[in-house]
This record gives structure tokens, sequence and C-alpha cells, in this order.
């Protein structure tokens, strides 16, 4: 059971920063995050793109900035979950939260900061009907155990480097492996372009370009994908695995289901606070809005910095918060 | 028909034509311009060519910048694509568009 201050779903830039202010009034938190490392967009989506809008950087790569402000957290010995998504909160006592990811870890916390941005990146599924019921039945988005495809018969597609790296390490695990595209070339490093283009060669797997799945069809478990092919037509394809490998997208998910006031995929805040309409639940970043939001970083800063304020009064309503400035007291990490 | 304004023509996925006059001068784009109109388009990424939201089929016989490898590439993560498919954020307002046509492309609610 991990215990905490605050939990900051989400560990983008904002989540992050939010660990630092509230490290100032000796306020621990633990964040969790479902991709499998921090960062949030900024990791995730554009690693090198400059940002020239954080104040004091003319300019800074997003991935710099994460790492940055992964060192300027690092006296207030953040806890991460990562990879795994928040599915559940009940409030267990007055004023203590439970939390329950999908992969059933607990988190204990008074206080709740939803950082979650744009919401959780989850599969990008292909529009393909009745897909939805093969789901885990045959249909995966994810290869977390290469083992689970041993023997088996596997039809991979994509364009990137999911689809070309995957396709190379299971060509030696399953007994067959297909990978469809829709274009001709593919958008992934070359070198792992070129291995594939070696394993087709000499029939290790097969290659099968301009080519989309547009059916599935099973029995309770997917046997079936049917492939329409720019050169060979409509054909159908006897798998047991089918992995479809489009990228991620950003989905609202369980947050949608916790009884907070939402418009447009953001929850609604009191700009006071940054809190929600639910007492110990606050949201801050992108995620949320009022009027006159802006969806910028140095915004959920700003947001991040109020929040804990009212977080600390919130968990001890009788201390007396003293305000203190960095510069006069210094850093004070946790042990 | 004033200096700096073009009339573009943007149809929304009920199959509905929206008439919407843009400035030229502003260094917009057409993603940003369907958004300002309140047209349903997500722009998740804000423009950067990174998550093809704004996807769109460009159904007038105009002369667009042709699209870079970013935009391919997202392009190729995209569904529904067609030959006259389009990424709306990379498509700059310019006097060149004048009268241009676009239609939204589905989003796939389910997933």
């Amino acid at each position: 059971m991990i215990t905490t201050d605050i939990l900051i779903i989400g560990a983008g830039p904002c989540g992050l920063f939010t660990v630092f202010e509230a490290g100032l009034l000796k306020l621990k938190c633990h964040l969790i995050d479902a991709l499998p490392q921090a960062g949030g967009q900024l990791t995730e989506i554009y690693p090198k793109k400059p940002i020239y809008d954080i104040p004091g950087y003319p300019s800074v790569l997003a991935g710099d900035l994460v790492n940055n402000l992964m060192d300027q957290i690092e006296p207030f010995k953040p806890g991460f979950t990562l990879g795994e998504r928040a599915e559940k909160v009940e409030k267990i006592d007055d004023k203590m939260y439970q939390l329950t990811t999908n992969k059933g870890t607990q988190i204990q916390a008074p206080v709740i900061c939803i950082a979650g941005g744009l919401g959780c990146f989850e599969p990008r599924k292909p529009p393909i009907p009745g897909i939805d019921q093969f789901e885990e039945k045959g249909v995966e988005y994810m290869v977390k155990d290469p083992e689970k495809f041993r023997d088996k018969k596997l039809l991979i597609a994509g364009g990137g480097d999911s689809a070309l790296d995957w396709t190379i390490e299971l060509a030696d695990v399953a007994s067959e492996v297909t990978l469809i595209h829709r274009r001709t070339s593919f958008r992934g490093a070359l070198d792992s372009v070129d291995k594939v283009m070696e394993l087709a060669k000499a029939k290790k797997v097969n290659l099968i370009t301009e080519a989309q799945a547009i059916g599935v069809k099973g029995n309770g478990v997917l046997n079936q994908v049917v492939v329409k092919s720019k050169n060979e037509g409509e054909f159908v394809k006897d798998v047991d695995y089918f992995v479809p490998l489009f990228g991620l997208t950003p989905k609202l998910g369980p947050i949608a289901d916790w009884g907070l006031n939402i418009t447009k995929n953001a929850i609604e805040v009191n700009t006071f606070d940054y809190s929600t309409n639910v007492p110990g639940i606050y949201a801050v970043g992108d995620i949320n809005t009022y009027p006159g939001k802006l969806k910028l970083i140095l915004c959920g800063f700003h947001e991040g910095t109020l929040m804990v304020q009212s977080a600390f009064k919130y968990i001890y309503p009788d201390a007396k918060l003293s305000f203190k400035y960095t510069t006069v007291a210094g850093v004070n990490g946790f042990e | 028909m004033d200096d700096n304004v073009v009339n573009i023509t943007i149809i929304d996925r009920e199959g509905e034509a929206h008439a919407i006059e843009a400035p030229t001068d502003m260094n917009f784009n057409l993603m940003e311009i369907a958004k300002a109109s309140e047209l349903p388009v997500e722009g998740t990424c804000g423009g950067m060519a990174l998550c093809a939201s704004c996807h769109c089929y460009v159904q007038s016989d105009h002369d667009l910048p042709e699209a870079t490898e970013d935009e391919e590439d997202m392009l190729d993560q995209a569904f529904f694509v067609e030959d006259n498919s389009r990424l709306s954020c990379q498509i700059p307002i310019t006097a060149e568009i004048e009268g241009l046509v676009v239609k939204l492309a589905p989003v796939d609610e389910s997933a």
C-alpha cells in the first residue's frame, strides 16, 4: 500500500513541477502515468521539438525540459507508478482517497491532483467492424510478452517503428509473421526497414505492402483477418493473433466517471485554487478548464503552485503556512 | 472581396457546408480557422503534424504546398485516408487558397 500526501495523476511537465512546489511545503507526492516513462506529451510525442515559451528559456527541447524538471524535483523524492492507468477512486475515510490502477496497484492520499493533460495515451484502434469483440481474444494492441506468440500465426499491421521492431523480434518466435502496411514505404528507422526487407527476402516473414485489414472473423476467438491488397485484391488470412500498431491517441478514460464536472473532455475548476467540485481533488494543466484558460505548460506550472497552497490547508487545517522564498530558505529536500 | 481575406468552404461531418472568411495576413492554418469557426476539429497536437485529428479531404482543385514528410508520416497512421487527404494544420491560409473546399474526415468514436 502506497501512501502519500498528494497523489498526482499524470507525470507530464505540470504534474512533475507540482512535486517541487509541494515539496517546498513539505508535502510528499506520488505520481501515476499510463505511459512507461515520465514527461507526458513532451517525451511521448515531441521530445526533440524546441519550445519557445517556457519563461527563462528562449528555446528548450521538450525532452530537455523534462530532464530539467526531473532534476528539479529530485530532492523531494517523488514516487512513480508508471505504465499503469488510474481506474477507480474511492473515499475510504473523511479525508483519505484510495486510487486503484488497472494493474491493481493501490495508492492512498488525502489529496488527488489530476494533471492528466489530454488524457491517457491509448493505442489507436483501426475502425474495423467487430474488432472490439476480439480484443484480448486474438486482437492485441500491445506486445507485453513475446512468448505469448510462440508457434502462433501472427498478423501485424502498421508502418512505424513499433510494427517493424515487433516483426523483427517475433520472426523467430511465431510460427508465421505477416506484416501488412497501407503504403509502399515505411516510416521507421532505416535499419529496421532493412532488416524487415531481409527477413521478407529470406521468406522468414510475409511482407504485404499497399494492404489494409478490413475485417476480422472468428468464433468467440479470432481466427481470420480479411485483408484488402492493391495487388492481390481481397483475401482472408488465417491467424491466431492480429496486432494493429497505429500509434497512440489520448483519451479521457476513467477520469470521466469520477463525478467531476467535465466540459469538452476538460475538468472544470475554481481558479481560486484549481479545485474541482469534489473536495480534495484538484486539476491542473491541459486537463482543466475555466474562463480564460490557455493550454500552455507555463499556465499549468502556475496552477500547480497555487493548488499546493490549498492542498496544504486542506490536509493541515490547523497549521500555519508561512510563505517563504527559495532565495531565502533554499530548497530543503526530503531525506 | 477584401484584400487579405479569402473565402473558403469547410464541409462538416454531417455534410453541411460552412462558408468562412479567413485572413491571409495572420499566419493562420486551416485547422486553426476551423477551430475558430467552432467546427469539431480537435487539433490535439496544436498544429505540429503529430496527431492527424485535423485530417480533411481537399475537394477543390487547388495547388496546395506539397505535404512534408512529417505530414505523410501522420497520414500514414490515420484512418479513412484517401488520395485527397491532407492535414488541415499543414495548409496555410494564403491568397492562393481562395475558393478552397475541404471536407472534414470522419473520426472513429469507438476508439
